[in-house]
């Protein structure tokens, strides 16, 4: 089932390339789809609570490495999130790329397949080589399609990550000839010296921090994103900045737990800044993308403290800011795509009074806003309570610096919203702009569907990853840090449920 | 018929191949190119069969001086490979030069340059050492300036030769050194002089001997003749010096590093080390400026010569799989990255050289361009193509070795060189298309830029299997 879904995207990649340019679009879009009926199709047939590992595949060693696939509830909403978000970006650059459009399918495809390989993979080896590969389809997405700056920005975004990973690489190789395995869930009980553990952690913080992207090694990405076209941004922003976030709970909490409770500290004072700067920084630009994309360092600075809190509430937050991030953030790019598209600038003042002449656009623009503040009700608040409720209880001065990044947060964002959406309409071409047309729609409504979801009954997607959010915490138990919160527990009313759950 | 003379098969096949096509050239003369040219190709099929026989058996003839095992098998396959490939590029590059016509000559140089290198990578003797790698030198200096009237040629021509003297002279002063400190030019006594104990006279042969071959796979810093010979001489010409003479050189290293010198691989392990990142940064550093697209590969073998010593400098049988690997890895992409350069013609049907010709080639010819961009990125070591397993391999080698600080300043300095390569893809993809190339590749350049490629791609990964027994197979022979 796995190797399916990655053989659909490579094969329908081929097929591109050799096709016209409506063939290509048809092609890409019919494979995306076609993937992300499969994935429904794993998430149905997901045994919760069954083994940690499900859709196993092993079709044995090839070299140094072995083809070994398998997903856990973790990688599954993953896998979920990106064939949920592929046809949307083939859907976006419908109209919007007229050149080479083949080559742009086909990189788009092949990009698909290796997020879902990364996802996937049981052996470490494959997993570096999915990770990493994603760089060449990227490199070729923004150097092509971008803007007109992208070829500095191009080669910053390969040049940074691939040094971030190279040292991952050389821990990898040690990891390995210590165990005499590269298989994924071996390593993942496996003890490494507490000695080694630090320099271990520190090689794979150096791949994870740059992907993810941390404070300060985030200055890739608004290049990154600023340049790459509305559906790069969307990928980037939707998926491989989930990679980072996915790295660490794959493999440094479960691998490294000494190490990293050891550099706890570094992540969450990392994490504590890079909330409060780069929210300071997203205020002041004038870039509509920019200001997203600085956004998105901040909300990752909440994945990783609520990774690094070491209990249930801290990891079940991350994955789901990670999750709802993905959606939010790959459609405020939408949304400012809509707008690029038709006047062809990035700039905010350029904009005013959008609620007048496209309605429906500045109230999909809204959800998306609330969402990305943390409104209750929305995606955004789920993971954004729980992963600061679970910070709370380990260092109540990091939660304290991270929170006051939501007020910030929904003053840059709100700030953005009055200035593109509310006001006269000054400038005349402003004027003339048509509201959302019925692809547009279709684009966006899924993703407010499934923001609003995620905000009104998170167990949907809890549920899937609750065993192993507990595998993981029974995993790192040992090392997790004091706190300094001092919880008394009251006086219990009632038996608290073990999680909400609607009773016929 | 006497052993050892069945040993040699795959050299007495060549040299009795080349002996006859010289004199068919010198009968037929110019006309007697093609006919020449064709059965050298099967000249080298046949002393590659003949590798099939007691030529890999793990004897050694001649009372020693040559070893006739796995592991020189494994890099005469490679050897005769490249060779073939050199040939057959050869005609359709000279048919457009300016009056410097494709001779007879020229394939069978290379037969004789063939026979050298299978010599080198055979050696079991500092004897046959010298004479298989002077033999290859030879016709490597007459091949260089094969393009009479062409002054670049000439120069390159000139320039390997004084330099290549002068590493021979180096060379042979070590072999000297080694020689008057052990009595012996034996490799297996030699071996059990340096397991003695520690000698003043013989560290300075090993530090002569390492640094004359060092000048012959160009390792920094004795590289300095590489780009200008690999500029000047004629395209075909300069995709074998990338490729087999390396093998050869790195073949006949690790071999005289294991067998005569093994006891002293701390010592030896030093020069590798420092020759192995200063070629690798340098390379990397140095290619950043070029604008010709030779001078830019020729930087390029230099740093990956640099990935290949890291395995080396392990000393274990592992790190010399992994150099094998590396190699055919490596002369594949290369000589596929030579094809690609092969084509590049402006509209008079003048080869060009400039890496900025190769603008928007993406446009023009998009199967080209796929295919150089697959080589680039697999020269950068970008998984998943194959150039990555083969970094992978050497440094697990060198990880396993214990050597860590080395495998992570090689794995740093690795990210350097991705610039430069991804300089290529970007002129190629990213840039505005220039003026198209003229003229076609012939269905023989295209089958073997395809076959290339497609090696090098996840297509490959089927071959990694077979690939890691040969290479191990190889390996053991010298332990």
């Amino acid at each position: 089932m796995l190797s399916i879904m990655l053989a659909i995207p490579a094969i329908a990649a081929i097929a591109c390339l050799f096709a016209s340019a409506q063939g290509a679009r048809w092609i890409a879009l019919i494979a995306t789809l076609v993937d992300l009926v499969l994935g429904i199709g794993l998430w149905a047939n997901f045994d919760i609570g069954g083994p940690q590992w499900q859709f196993v595949e092993n079709a044995g060693s090839l070299g140094v490495f072995s083809w070994k696939l398998g997903i856990d509830g973790f990688a599954l909403m993953l896998v979920m999130l990106s064939v949920f978000l592929m046809p949307i970006c083939i859907g976006a650059s419908w109209v919007a790329i007229t050149e080479r459009v083949q080559e742009y399918m086909a990189a788009f495809l092949i990009t698909e397949m290796l997020m879902i390989g990364t996802f996937t993979a049981q052996d470490m080896f494959l997993f570096y080589i999915f990770f990493e590969a994603g760089l060449i389809p990227m490199y070729l997405i923004i150097g092509i399609w971008g803007g007109a700056n992208r070829i500095y920005a191009s080669y910053k975004f390969f040049l940074y990550t691939l040094l971030g990973s190279v040292l991952m690489l050389v821990a990898m190789l040690w990891m390995v000839s210590f165990s005499g395995t590269s298989d994924i869930p071996t390593l993942l009980n496996t003890d490494f010296p507490v000695r080694v553990q630090p320099w271990l952690w520190l090689a794979f913080f150096a791949s994870f921090a740059v992907k993810m992207p941390m404070w300060p090694f985030h200055t890739w990405l608004p290049d990154a994103h600023v340049q790459a076209p509305t559906a790069g941004s969307v990928i980037l922003a939707g998926v491989l900045l989930k990679l980072g976030g996915y790295g660490f709970l794959r493999f440094s909490l479960p691998m490294f737990p000494e190490a990293s409770a050891q550099f706890g500290w570094l992540i969450l004072s990392l994490s504590a800044i890079a909330v409060i700067y780069t929210s300071l920084v997203a205020l002041v630009q004038s870039d509509m993308k920019k200001l997203i994309a600085y956004s998105s360092v901040a909300h990752m600075a909440i994945v990783t403290i609520g990774l690094f809190a070491f209990n249930r509430q801290g990891l079940e937050g991350a994955m789901i800011v990670m999750l709802s991030h993905g959606l939010v953030s790959a459609a405020l790019f939408l949304c400012v795509g809509v707008i690029y598209d038709r006047l062809h600038t990035r700039e905010i003042s350029r904009y005013g009074g959008l609620a007048i002449n496209m309605p429906r656009y500045a109230l999909l623009f809204m959800l998306f806003t609330m969402a990305s503040v943390g409104l209750p009700g929305t995606s955004g608040f789920v993971g954004e309570f729980l992963s600061l409720a679970g910070t709370y209880r380990v260092s109540t001065l990091a939660t304290l610096l991270c929170t006051t990044g939501i007020i910030l947060g929904a003053a840059y964002m709100l700030y953005l919203y009055r200035r593109v959406v509310f006001g006269e309409i000054v400038h005349d071409d402003v004027r003339a702009m048509p509201d959302l047309s019925l692809r547009e729609i279709a684009l966006l409504a899924p993703i407010a569907a499934v923001v609003l979801w995620m905000g009104v009954y998170p167990e949907s997607f809890l549920s899937p990853m609750r065993g192993d959010v507990a595998t993981l915490q029974a995993r790192i138990a040992r090392a997790a840090p004091a706190g300094d919160s001092l919880p008394t527990a009251g006086k219990a009313l009632a038996t608290p449920a073990e999680h909400a759950e609607v009773r016929p | 018929m006497n052993a050892s003379l069945l040993m040699s098969l795959p050299e007495l096949v060549l040299s009795v191949g080349a002996i006859a096509l010289m004199l068919v050239s010198a009968w037929g003369g110019q006309a007697s190119t093609r006919l020449v040219s064709w059965a050298s190709v099967a000249v080298l099929i046949g002393a590659g069969i003949a590798l099939m026989g007691p030529a890999s058996s793990g004897g050694s003839a001649f009372g020693g001086l040559y070893r006739a095992d796995a592991f020189a098998a494994f890099a005469k396959v490679l050897i005769y490979g490249a060779s073939a490939v050199a040939i057959i590029l050869a005609p359709r590059f000279f048919a457009i030069g300016s009056g410097d016509d494709l001779r007879p000559e020229y394939p069978v140089l290379i037969l004789l340059s063939a026979a050298g290198m299978g010599m080198m990578v055979s050696a079991g003797d500092l004897l046959t050492l010298y004479v298989g790698l002077e033999l290859q030198s030879l016709a490597a200096y007459v091949l260089a300036s094969f393009m009479r009237r062409d002054v670049r040629s000439a120069e390159a021509g000139l320039k390997y030769f004084v330099l290549g003297a002068l590493a021979s002279g180096i060379l042979l002063y070590g072999i000297s050194l080694v020689y008057g400190f052990s009595g012996t030019t034996l490799f297996s006594s030699i071996a059990t002089a340096y397991g003695a104990g520690q000698s003043l006279g013989l560290t300075f042969g090993l530090v002569f001997v390492f640094a004359g071959l060092a000048f012959k796979m160009s390792a920094v810093p004795f590289h300095m003749w590489t780009p200008d010979v690999y500029e000047g001489a004629p395209t075909p010409v300069t995709a074998f010096f990338a490729s087999a003479p390396k093998v050869a050189a790195i073949g006949l290293a690790v071999r005289v590093a294991v067998e005569a010198m093994g006891p002293a691989t701390d010592q030896w392990r030093q020069i590798v080390i420092f020759a192995a990142l200063a070629s690798i940064i340098f390379g990397a550093v140095a290619a950043i400026g070029q604008t010709n697209v030779k001078r830019l590969l020729a930087y390029s073998s230099i740093n990956n010569v640099g990935f290949v010593l890291i395995g080396l400098a392990a000393g274990t049988q592992e790190g010399v799989a992994a150099v094998l690997f590396y190699l055919t890895v490596y002369i594949v992409m290369t000589l596929g990255s030579f094809i690609v350069v092969l084509q590049m013609k402006d509209s008079e049907g003048q080869p060009v050289e400039t890496i900025a010709s190769l603008a928007g080639l993406s446009r023009s010819r998009p199967a080209l361009a796929l295919a150089m961009a697959t080589f680039m990125f697999s020269l950068a070591g970008i998984p998943p193509l194959l150039g990555f397993n083969a970094k992978l391999a050497v440094f697990n080698a060198a990880v396993h070795g214990g050597l860590y600080p080395l495998a992570v300043a090689g794995f740093v300095a690795s990210v350097i060189g991705a610039y430069y390569y991804l300089r290529v893809v970007k002129v190629m993809y990213f840039d505005a298309p220039g003026e198209a190339y003229s003229g076609r590749a012939t269905p023989v350049e295209s089958l073997l830029v395809t076959l290339a490629a497609l090696f090098v791609s996840p297509v490959g990964w089927l071959t990694l299997g077979a690939l890691g027994v040969w290479t191990n197979t190889a390996a053991k022979a010298l332990f």
